[in-house]
């Protein structure tokens, strides 16, 4: 049992923020101006907003019961913080064969070429309160609760 | 309880972590041939080039066994099994005992017998050891031939490109990686191949290795005649499952160990996993040997949640492959190539100027299969619909699309699938 972030796609205004700010939270500065302004490479968003007409909602790493792309790591760099922790990837040991993108079922991991290949993925913000895709969503269309599962 | 496990590679690694989940308290041995604590086998190209360091081959962190409760005997092969008396017997003559014991040995490398295979300076390329005698070697070397250019045969020249060898691939079929590509997608990263150097020789292959003093390689000829200048030749035409360990004991085997849904064996408390086992493939419903990770550490877990007593099953495996050749990356997965026209609805993408190929399979709106080249973003949703037999008509027209995503499900199935949890 353990939290994940869950959208309703019903209020997601399709504005982004969500992808700003994990940005802005995967950054150097933990700044926004600074993020998008100063930081190159700029870190990549770990969540996407999918959109087709009005219809959108934000997606990231389910954090899997019983993860694919854990299996399907052939370094031992993605693996799940002890027993019931979120699905971390540990950049030192990963080095870009994109077996966890040809598994995961959500399409939530992407590739990250900005200074070498390694795999980008939520980490949940793993160690803060709150995801910050949650805490900055202005309509409350991601929200972060413990559903049992 | 005392859990044995012949092997250390994903499958045995995934029998230590399916056995404690759910007993923590239970012996576990692990026995394996190779000296080293578990290393991942496939970066053993990333080795050979340099692009890894030792720590860095570590599939698990180095207090692993500690950590889990596992007593290593490595460096020691297993030579038989006693199934009646439940004893694995080393190499050394020493006898242990089990009450349930995982088979995880692997795949061996499979070499034909062409004249002069014996001679210095041939070798396969599957275990770290190929690895590192190559990476010594390497600067001394010229001009290699690869023999097979499936995975091995690439991954063997990917490695060994950095070091400035020339290189030459024989392949018997007419495109490389065959058994995971289609002829466009192969024809793709072909061109990158040429542009790199490598020089390919299709339709034929090695009938003689020739050697000369010291018994070294010199040349090879080819079956079309030609004879190529070589001072190492690396046979990589396949792996088959080591079966050397049960041939004289009761347990079932085809084309390799016999394996039910639970990876049991036809012999009690013995269980296979990994590219050792014939287990069930998921999109023809009939046993088959699928040699990949992936497969192989869902098949070790599985196993070991079975031997630690749980109810558990193994749903059926996809062939997969993700693979980069010259710097394009390329994924594909189940029926990439159909066996007839009949039945199959087959949707492509091409874009040659960018190097992107998009196919898909399609057989009684069911995806069955698929191949990315260049784009390959989000190929997991790909799997995920073969893997859950999803019915891809009201999206169908959209498979192709390179921003495809769930947003283009239906809603209830994305509502599901967004609300629940994958196990």
């Amino acid at each position: 049992m353990m939290k994940r972030v869950y959208a309703k796609e019903e209020v997601c205004a399709g504005c982004r923020l969500c992808e700003v700010w994990c940005v802005v939270a995967h950054s150097q500065s933990k700044n926004i101006i600074k993020a998008f302004n100063e930081e190159f490479p700029r870190p990549l968003p770990r969540v996407k907003v999918e959109e087709f007409g009005p219809f959108s909602f934000a997606l990231q790493c389910r954090h899997c019961q019983d993860p694919p792309c854990i299996e399907a790591c052939m370094t031992g760099a993605m693996h799940r913080e002890g027993l019931e922790g979120p699905v971390l990837h540990d950049a030192d040991r990963c080095v870009g064969c994109w077996m966890c993108i040809m598994v995961c079922p959500y399409g939530a991991i992407a590739r990250d070429e900005t200074i070498k290949k390694i795999a980008s993925k939520c980490d949940l913000c793993y160690g803060e309160e709150e995801p910050a895709c949650v805490a900055h969503c202005p309509n409350e269309a991601l929200v972060y609760e413990d559903r049992g599962e | 309880m005392r859990y044995v496990i012949i092997g250390n590679s994903a499958a045995a690694i995934g029998g230590v972590e399916g056995i404690r989940r759910h007993d923590r308290d239970g012996e576990i041995i692990l026995m394996a041939k190779e000296p080293y604590a578990t290393y991942s086998r496939p970066l053993i190209s990333y080795f050979l080039a340099g692009k890894v360091t030792t720590r860095q081959m570590a599939y698990r962190p180095s207090s692993f066994y500690k950590d889990w409760k596992v007593t290593p005997l490595l460096g020691k092969e297993v030579v038989t099994i006693d199934t009646e008396k439940k004893l694995a017997v080393l190499d050394d003559g020493e006898e242990v005992a089990y009450d349930r014991l995982l088979i995880a040995t692997g795949g061996v490398p499979f070499v034909p017998s062409i004249e002069g295979r014996e001679a210095k300076g041939v070798s396969t390329f599957t275990t770290w050891d190929d690895a590192k005698r190559l990476r010594r070697m390497a600067k001394g070397l010229k001009e290699v031939v690869i023999l097979g250019g499936g995975l091995i045969g690439v991954k063997a020249m990917e490695g060994l490109q950095s070091h400035g060898v020339k290189i030459t691939i024989v392949e018997l079929m007419d495109r490389i990686l065959g058994l995971v590509l289609d002829a466009t997608a192969a024809g793709i990263l072909e061109r990158k191949l040429k542009d790199g150097g490598v020089r390919l020789v299709k339709g034929t292959t090695i009938r003689k290795i020739v050697s000369g003093e010291g018994d070294k390689v010199t040349e090879v000829v080819l079956e079309n005649g030609e004879e190529l200048r070589a001072d190492h030749v690396i046979i990589a035409i396949g792996v088959r499952p080591n079966l050397s360990l049960v041939a004289d004991t009761p347990i079932k085997v085809n084309r390799g160990i016999l394996v039910d849904e639970t990876m049991r064996t036809s012999v009690a408390d013995v269980f296979a996993a990994g590219d050792v086992a014939e287990a069930m493939d998921l999109l023809s419903g009939e046993k088959r040997v699928i040699p990949i990770l992936p497969t192989a550490y869902r098949q070790g877990k599985t196993a070991g949640e079975a031997m630690a007593g749980r109810d558990t099953s193994y749903l059926g495996g996809i062939v997969m492959n993700s693979v980069e050749v010259g710097g394009i990356p390329a994924i594909s997965a189940g029926i990439m190539n159909p066996p007839s026209e009949e039945g199959f609805e087959v949707k492509r993408y091409l874009d040659r100027k960018k190097g992107i190929y998009r196919k898909m399979v399609i057989k009684d709106n069911r995806l069955v299969g698929f191949i990315l080249i260049g784009a390959i973003d989000r190929a997991g949703v790909y799997t995920g619909l073969i893997r859950e037999k999803i019915d891809v008509s009201p999206f169908k027209n959209r498979l192709l699309d390179l921003d495809f995503g769930y947003i283009d499900f239906p809603k209830d199935l994305r509502t599901y699938k967004l609300s629940t949890v994958y196990m």
